[in-house]
């Protein structure tokens, strides 16, 4: 048997904030999926059934508040289902979703996925004391920082190439409406003079923390044969988990990355990602993470990543654009980001990302990852239906 | 009719069902340490090994674990390295099979493992279940998962369809049947007991504890090859419904309904229902709701309320109800899961055996 071709015919963002004290969870949730149904010219009724996600219940201090979003999402007396992935939920919520089109359980479905930071405090929601048990410290930062040490020392980057990383997906993000960080007056100096956080990772080389939701519209090939606007198709996806910590594991490249790549380059007949990819949208929390992932994605040989970002190739107009919605680095509603990567990817092969638009943008990989770099969703999207 | 049976569907079975033997604390176990006893043996049963595997899915909550990504240690019971393919539902472990479910129909996968767990004892349950409701009109109030099940419990009495000796005696008898089943928490004659919040008393509620289940999912001939007698999944569907109890009739439950006839649990009897129902109440709302018949053996397990480890009770549910079809016991069963206050939310999948 044959999966049915999924499409993304519509996608809803909010704008991306510290706090949105004007609407309630069900009102942020409700904007962006209103945007997606908008997007996608359709209504409430058209939806089969609706697949949601978000980092830990902490961050709000709901539990499962799927239950509570249930009317303002359009889903009484549908199916709605909740994925929790951990960073990479976003990304995993899109994949699940896109399962149910493709195993032709129902025909489309309303993706969304949101955090709502301002509700409480992600650093220390992440760090509850558990008896008996190694704590994370505070935030995800100071567990990132070594493997980006480790990263330097492997592959001998200059030290400034985290701060090419900041300075470019921050001006990005000022071509992005939807982005939070608009630092109209960002300079490469300033990001290089601002306070380092956790060695070496500087203030302007991390995530800021955001309240926003993201909506994608999936459906099968008779609905987007209706839909208004060019659907993405999805090429390929795939998810990839290993544990968190154990002897032999590569931090700065896990093998759960490496494979959840080559599946999704399988599904969709990559072969040279660096020539068959037209852009990426890639997961990159602090600066260093984009040669990291450079590499584990296949987009350059080991240790070389960071030439890429020397070069200008990942800059918007180079040839290996990365993170031209502004990135994680510019906007990071924790549980959203891995959604917003994959829509930023569905709108480029859409020609639908505005100031933004990577010019003929054909395929695009959309990227997320989790936990202690151990979970990874991503897919392919192109402008053409799958082959297949 | 839904679009599964229309689709050609694949044919999937559970083929192997573990549980633990659920008890009111298990402070002398992790959570990895509890669940991975049910790893084992539920891939012993089948003979697999974790890299046999072709997709993982796990349900559990951050909020019984009192820690953010709770999920993450249980992964280390599974040995997830080589690195698998792997999901997971911040939702009772029956929606994570349903997500297994919808990956083999996709034929990206021919086998899963399907695992949940909840340890209920760290905290106080009531008090931590008040956190799933509205977070701005409901839960600053604190009402409590007896007391929300009790409103509708007297609701159900005011209407006629119920009275509190029938609600005795389902306690009653899923207690009696629960002496056959060596998981079960609460067994044998329990008094029907005080009340807790009226009109429900202490046998009408479930026991509070800790424990976790795993099944395995496997398609088409993979699943002739793994269990003698597999029990296809022949439908499984979820419905959700309002949150606000104030705009429900707590007497009916349309989305039980709803999912059990896009499930196909109508097309014919079945012989066997494992009913999500921690509270007595909830089996006389799911019993008229799936128009289950006197001849229907519900619950054989003893059902919710002699063992409710939160979070993995659905999962029991639909692993009891597969386990009688392995030993010959059913032919056709319906299982039911349910979340949230007042069955909020509820899945029914309909298993059958190979005719006999």
């Amino acid at each position: 048997m044959s999966k049915e071709p999924v499409a993304v015919v519509g996608i809803g963002q909010t704008k991306h904030v510290s706090a949105r004290r004007d609407v309630s969870i069900a009102g942020l949730v409700r904007e962006a999926a209103r945007r997606a149904l908008d997007d996608a010219e359709l209504t409430w009724a058209d939806i089969d059934a609706v697949v949601i996600g978000k980092a830990p219940d902490f961050f709000e201090g709901v539990m499962m508040p799927e239950l509570y979003l249930a009317d303002a999402l359009g889903a009484v007396g549908k199916p709605m289902l909740r994925v929790h992935t951990a960073g990479s939920v976003g990304g995993s919520t899109a994949l699940v979703a896109a399962n149910l089109v493709a195993a032709r359980v129902h025909g489309t479905v309303l993706t969304l996925a949101f955090e709502k930071q301002s509700e409480s405090n992600a650093m220390w929601g992440l760090s509850l004391p558990i008896p008996f048990q190694q704590p994370l410290l505070a935030g995800a930062g100071g567990f990132f920082a070594p493997h980006v040490r480790a990263y330097m020392r492997r592959s001998g980057a200059p030290d400034s190439i985290g701060s090419l990383v900041a300075y470019k997906d921050r001006r990005n993000a000022l071509k992005n409406p939807y982005a939070h960080l608009h630092e109209h007056d960002i300079t490469l100096e300033k990001v290089q003079a601002s306070p380092m956080l956790w060695d070496p990772i500087r203030y302007s080389e991390t995530c800021p923390s955001s309240d926003g939701a993201c909506a994608m519209i999936l459906t099968d090939r008779a609905g987007a044969a209706r839909s208004p606007r060019p659907p993405a198709w999805m090429h390929g996806g795939a998810m990839r988990s290993e544990p968190t910590l154990f002897a032999g594991k590569d931090a700065v490249s896990p093998q759960a990355g490496k494979d959840c790549a080559a599946d999704v380059y399988r599904q969709a007949g990559i072969s040279d990602p660096r020539r068959d990819i037209d852009a990426v949208e890639m997961y990159v929390p602090f600066s260093w993470y984009e040669p990291m992932w450079l590499e584990n994605l296949g987009f350059a040989a080991e240790g070389e990543g960071w030439k890429l970002t020397e070069a200008g190739a990942t800059e918007l107009d180079g040839d290996l654009p990365v993170n031209m919605s502004g990135g994680v680095l510019s906007t990071n509603p924790i549980g959203a980001s891995g959604m917003i990567r994959f829509a930023e990817a569905a709108l480029q092969v859409r020609g639908q990302a505005g100031e933004h638009q990577v010019d003929g943008a054909r395929r695009v990989l959309g990227h997320a990852y989790g936990g202690g770099s151990q979970f990874f969703s991503m897919w392919l999207v192109g402008a053409a239906p799958p082959q297949s | 009719m839904t679009r599964q049976a229309s689709a050609g569907i694949r044919d999937i079975a559970v083929v192997a069902f573990a549980q633990t033997g659920h008890r009111r604390t298990s402070d002398d176990l992790s959570e990895v340490e509890m669940l991975m006893p049910v790893l084992h043996e539920v891939l012993d049963r089948t003979g697999l090994k974790t890299s046999d595997i072709g997709f993982t899915c796990s349900g559990s909550s951050d909020y019984l674990a009192g820690r953010a990504f709770s999920f993450t240690l249980a992964l280390d019971g599974v040995g997830a390295w080589p690195p698998i393919s792997e999901s997971h539902v911040e939702m009772d472990g029956a929606w994570a099979l349903y997500e297994a479910w919808t990956k083999l129909l996709t034929g990206d996968a021919d086998t899963a493992l399907v695992y949940a767990y909840g340890k209920s004892s760290p905290g106080p349950l009531r008090d931590v279940l008040t956190r799933q409701l509205d977070p701005y009109y409901v839960a600053p109030l604190w009402p409590d998962s007896v007391a929300l099940a009790a409103l509708q419990a007297q609701a159900l009495i005011d209407a006629g369809d119920t009275d509190e000796a029938a609600l005795a005696a389902i306690a009653a008898r899923s207690r009696s049947d629960a002496t056959a089943n060596p998981h079960a928490q609460l067994r044998g004659p329990i008094p029907h007991g005080e009340p807790l919040v009226r009109p429900l008393r202490t046998g009408d509620c479930p026991p509070v504890g800790d424990g976790a289940a795993a099944v395995i999912l496997a398609a088409g001939e993979r699943a002739r090859e793994l269990c003698a007698r597999p029990a296809w999944i022949r439908g499984v569907d979820h419905r959700i419904e309002a949150h606000s109890l104030g705009v429900r009739d707590l007497t009916d439950s349309p989305s039980a309904r709803l999912a059990a006839e896009r499930a196909g649990a109508f097309e014919r009897p079945v012989d066997t229902a494992e009913l999500h129902a921690p509270f007595t109440s909830q089996e006389v709302v799911l019993r008229k709701a799936l128009k289950l018949g006197d001849h229907v053996r519900v619950n054989p397990s003893g059902g919710a309320l002699a063992a409710n480890p939160v979070m993995a009770a659905g999962l029991v549910r639909v692993g009891e109800a597969a386990a009688r079809i392995h030993r010959g016991e059913s032919d056709r069963a319906l299982a039911h899961a349910t979340s949230g206050p007042c069955l909020q939310q509820n899945l029914v999948a309909v298993l059958e055996g190979d005719p006999r």
